[in-house]
């Protein structure tokens, strides 16, 4: 656990989660990004302008703390391009069909209690865990 | 206003997984590789987001109507399904190969690294994918954006 960062982790939890009750006590919507991002590649939808407004929030971020001196790495990303491709196909097809991913089930569905999203996070956590034992132990990547 | 309160709670969003060290993917696999050197932070922003959500929801569930719009938008689904459980089996396996999920991946696009826009733009294309492979069903309860979860 040489790793372990509590105290910012806690901080940083707190303000995801004040974010998504703002956004239910304002505007009514949930905050879980697959969901706003999907709703933006759908053509057919009319709600376009709140999911663009939190979305460039969101992208703004790292550039506000950049002009104020805290610069953000560029995340570390496996080298094989195909393995980034097809862990971005899965994240956005599994999002999509199990509607939610880790902010929209992970927090506001079981900040709502909801049954639907406890049982999605788990398994979401479980073949996570699969995965990175896979790779990173038996695989030996 | 309607556009400020989305963009203020994007903003905090955001704050929220930078000062929490969620949008680097090492930081996301360290807590997800349990069999190596473990790193529980993801559970402690876990634990912090729920104990501010939770109360907050009740809030907001008591209180009924939003401030801005004129309902709710809450999903009606309640029961487990398949497509539930085999859309959070396949998001699972994307996830734990790279440590990206859509919210850090979005945020990290500031950074300009080549490698989050393949990721995005593979994101969007399986998002597009499934939402053509839906149109395409015969008989779908045509829910829309409203019957997912989050």
């Amino acid at each position: 656990m040489a790793n372990f960062t509590p105290v910012s982790a806690a901080i940083g939890g707190a303000l995801i989660g004040l974010s998504a009750v703002l956004l239910m006590l304002l505007t009514g919507r949930i905050a879980g990004v697959s969901g706003i991002f999907g709703g933006l590649l759908n053509l057919r939808s009319q709600d376009k302008d709140w999911r663009i407004a939190f979305i460039a929030g969101l992208i703004l971020v790292p550039l506000i703390a950049a002009a104020l001196g805290y610069g953000m790495a560029p995340p570390k990303l496996p080298a094989n391009w195909v393995v980034i491709v097809a862990a971005g196909l899965l994240v956005g097809v599994g999002t999509r069909l199990g509607g939610g991913c880790t902010s929209g089930h992970g927090i506001c569905g079981i900040g709502r209690l909801s049954l639907r999203s406890i049982a999605a996070t788990i398994v979401f956590m479980v073949t996570a865990v699969i995965t990175v034992a896979v790779t990173r132990h038996m695989l030996g990547g | 206003m309607l556009i400020v309160a989305p963009f203020l709670c994007g903003l905090i969003f955001g704050a929220g997984l930078l000062v929490s060290g969620m949008v680097q993917p090492t930081k996301v696999l360290a807590f997800l590789d349990i069999f190596g050197v473990w790193d529980p932070s993801l559970a402690v922003v876990m634990a912090a987001a729920l104990a501010v959500a939770i109360p907050g929801f009740m809030l907001t569930g008591r209180r009924g109507q939003p401030i801005l719009a004129r309902q709710n938008f809450l999903p009606t689904k309640t029961q487990l399904d398949a497509p539930l459980l085999l859309g959070a089996g396949l998001f699972g396996i994307g996830w734990g190969l790279v440590g990206l999920c859509p919210g850090p991946a979005l945020e990290s696009l500031a950074t300009l690294s080549p490698g989050v826009f393949v990721f995005v733009v593979a994101m969007a294309a399986g998002m597009i994918a499934h939402g053509a492979w839906q149109a395409a069903q015969p008989i779908v309860r045509r829910d829309g954006p409203l019957a997912t979860d989050g």
